[in-house]
């Protein structure tokens, strides 16, 4: 940035004592290249998906893979993919988001009430929730699917928003995290000043604790938003009615019907972009919120 | 920092209030459910005979279902491959997630912002997407790769072909995880080595990587955690290839029991056996992390 650097040190430049001069800053070629090649590896499968989206059905397997084709293919893809089954495909859309956003509010919302409760309070049984909590970070939660599926078959409430919904609202790794931010975000004499000023512990925890975890608290919405939003197994085995289905269990039951139908290839290409792209778009938008240091539960 | 936590007396039931929500959640839809597969692995379905006609009704099989599933050659083959699949996934991630974190936190690397970004995006793929897009890259037909040369689903190829899936999805995650545990180190040690005439490759063996093996062993065991219940990968990659069976690792086997066979009873007694065996994994591996990590702090 500056060739002074050595004077005004930016808290970035951990070289600060050295003076610059003595240091040029050459480019470090190899691990820049290793990085790029990386880079490269985690873009191509979207680069190609969007090639691929450019042809129509007879020339996906017939032409030259790189070479996008110019002819509208992917307007009449699109048309041909909204037009599937009544324009499903919007319908799942609409759904992953839905289940995502809701899921992803209700359960930062929960852990956030939890984190809060365990790290602000003295009750029966705190040490033995936080273990349990603990331990529930090292439940294999993908297995439990079927069992829950067993038992909400049982008390009919399958194929539901409930079925869909409530399994993924318990996160012991966001309550762990949440418990985290309170202790460090949450100063207990500000709680003690509120109580003395005649505030109920319900006003203090919503106006006090949830204001000030609230950086913490978007990165665990965003962190569950995506693990909902990622999810399959759950809502495969939950959900039978079509029109209830994620993008995730959509776009699967669309590739299965393809194996008989070699036709319906091309619509999967197109609706894996477009189910990529807005996720792509709201992580770029999201990015000056999305605390990821906050993960690991490291707070200076 | 005094930390004094409010006497439960002067909050009365507020707090019991606060985790009220994820106590139930936690009932449920861990424990209910658990317990329902526990009971139903130890049940099967009779076929009436005689007189009532053909229907059926449940009875108790005591440990039949485990003796079964535990001499399925199915489940066994699907163990295999799922410790096949762990052994590419498992230290590719952890490794890649490493070299990206220390090559970001190198000073003089260049492009650090775009490359970090594009490396961490898979993260908001699904599995099932990502599998999708690797399918039809490994597909012969559709491949820009060279699938009409290399067979990706061959007998051995197979395990990197789905073991790449989920390292694309992995390794960005992990290596912001890292990352950030080598921006948190102070700046004095990389500088007192750097006096000491250390070099660069120096600095980053002796000093940043054994400071930030916690979070390399957190990462560690989400990836170990990942690899036993494997399943949206192989899952969405056998409509497109013959090589993935419907029993290809255990939870796909469960799947198969439950929906496939209408066997719940298995799909039951080999979900206790799977969650039971993954659990034990996580637990031995987090207890070994935390017994290295106490052995270097000391």
């Amino acid at each position: 940035m500056t060739a002074m650097a050595g004077t005004s040190a930016p808290p970035r430049d951990r070289s600060a004592p050295v003076p610059a001069a003595r240091r040029p800053r050459r480019i470090a070629v190899l691990p820049t290249t290793a990085l790029v090649l990386g880079a490269l590896y985690c873009v191509v499968p979207t680069l190609w998906i969007l090639v691929a989206a450019t042809k129509s059905r007879t020339k996906l397997f017939s032409t030259d893979t790189y070479t996008p084709s110019l002819d509208l293919g992917i307007v009449h893809n699109i048309r041909d993919l909204s037009a599937y089954q009544g324009g499903i495909f919007w319908h799942w859309m609409l759904n992953s988001f839905f289940y995502a956003a809701a899921g992803g509010l209700l359960a930062s919302f929960v852990s956030a009430a939890t984190g809060y409760a365990l790290a602000k309070y003295e009750f029966r049984g705190r040490s033995a929730l936080f273990n349990t909590i603990l331990a529930g970070v090292l439940l294999p939660q993908i297995v439990l699917a079927v069992p829950q599926y067993l038992l909400l078959s049982k008390a009919g409430l399958t194929d539901s928003l409930v079925g869909v919904l409530l399994p993924q609202l318990f996160n012991p790794y966001g309550i762990y995290l949440c418990k985290i931010y309170a202790q460090s975000a949450v100063p207990d004499s500000l709680l003690e000043a509120g109580r003395i000023d005649g505030a109920g512990e319900g006003r203090l925890f919503v106006s006090v604790g949830l204001r000030l975890m609230g950086p913490g608290l978007v990165t665990v919405f965003l962190l569950q938003f995506i693990a909902i939003w990622n999810n399959f197994l759950l809502p495969y085995v939950m959900l039978t009615s079509d029109d209830k289905f994620p993008l995730t269990v959509g776009l699967y039951s669309m590739l299965r019907h393809g194996a008989a139908e070699a036709s319906l290839y091309s619509l999967v290409i197109t609706g894996t972009l477009l189910s990529v792209l807005p996720v792509i778009a709201l992580f770029l938008s999201l990015q000056r919120f999305w605390r990821i240091d906050l993960v690991t539960g490291a707070l200076k | 920092m005094a930390r004094t936590t409010t006497p439960a007396r002067r909050t009365g039931g507020f707090p019991y209030l606060l985790v009220l929500p994820a106590v139930l959640l936690f009932a449920a839809f861990v424990v209910a459910p658990g317990g329902y597969a526990l009971l139903l692995s130890f049940q099967r379905r009779k076929v009436n005979g005689g007189l009532l006609g053909g229907g059926t009704h449940t009875v108790f099989a005591g440990l039949a279902n485990y003796r079964d599933v535990l001499g399925d050659s199915d489940l066994w083959s699907g163990v295999l491959r799922m410790l096949a699949l762990g052994a590419v996934t498992v230290p590719a991630t952890v490794f890649f997630a490493l070299l990206f974190a220390v090559l970001l936190d190198l000073e003089r690397t260049r492009l650090k912002r775009i490359t970090r970004l594009t490396i961490f995006l898979p993260y908001a793929v699904p599995g099932v997407i990502a599998s999708l897009m690797w399918g039809f890259l490994y597909l012969p037909a559709t491949s820009p790769i060279g699938g009409d040369r290399v067979d990706f689903f061959g007998q051995v190829a197979v395990y990197f072909s789905v073991g790449n899936v989920a390292v694309w999805g992995a390794v960005g995650f992990n290596m912001i995880v890292i990352y950030t545990a080598l921006r948190a180190l102070p700046a004095e040690l990389s500088e007192s080595a750097r006096l000491d005439g250390a070099s660069e490759r120096q600095i980053v063996l002796r000093v940043k990587v054994p400071m930030v093996m916690p979070a390399v062993v957190m990462c560690t065991l989400f990836t170990v955690l990942a690899a036993l219940q494997v399943f949206n990968e192989p899952n969405t990659l056998k409509p497109l290839s013959n090589a993935v069976s419907s029993t290809w690792v255990p939870l796909m086997k469960i799947y198969d029991d439950a929906f496939g066979n209408s066997d719940i009873y298995s799909a039951a007694a080999t979900s206790v056996v799977l969650t039971a065996a993954a659990l034990a994994v996580s637990f031995a591996t987090a207890r070994i992390i935390q017994s290295r990590v106490q052995q270097e702090a000391a």
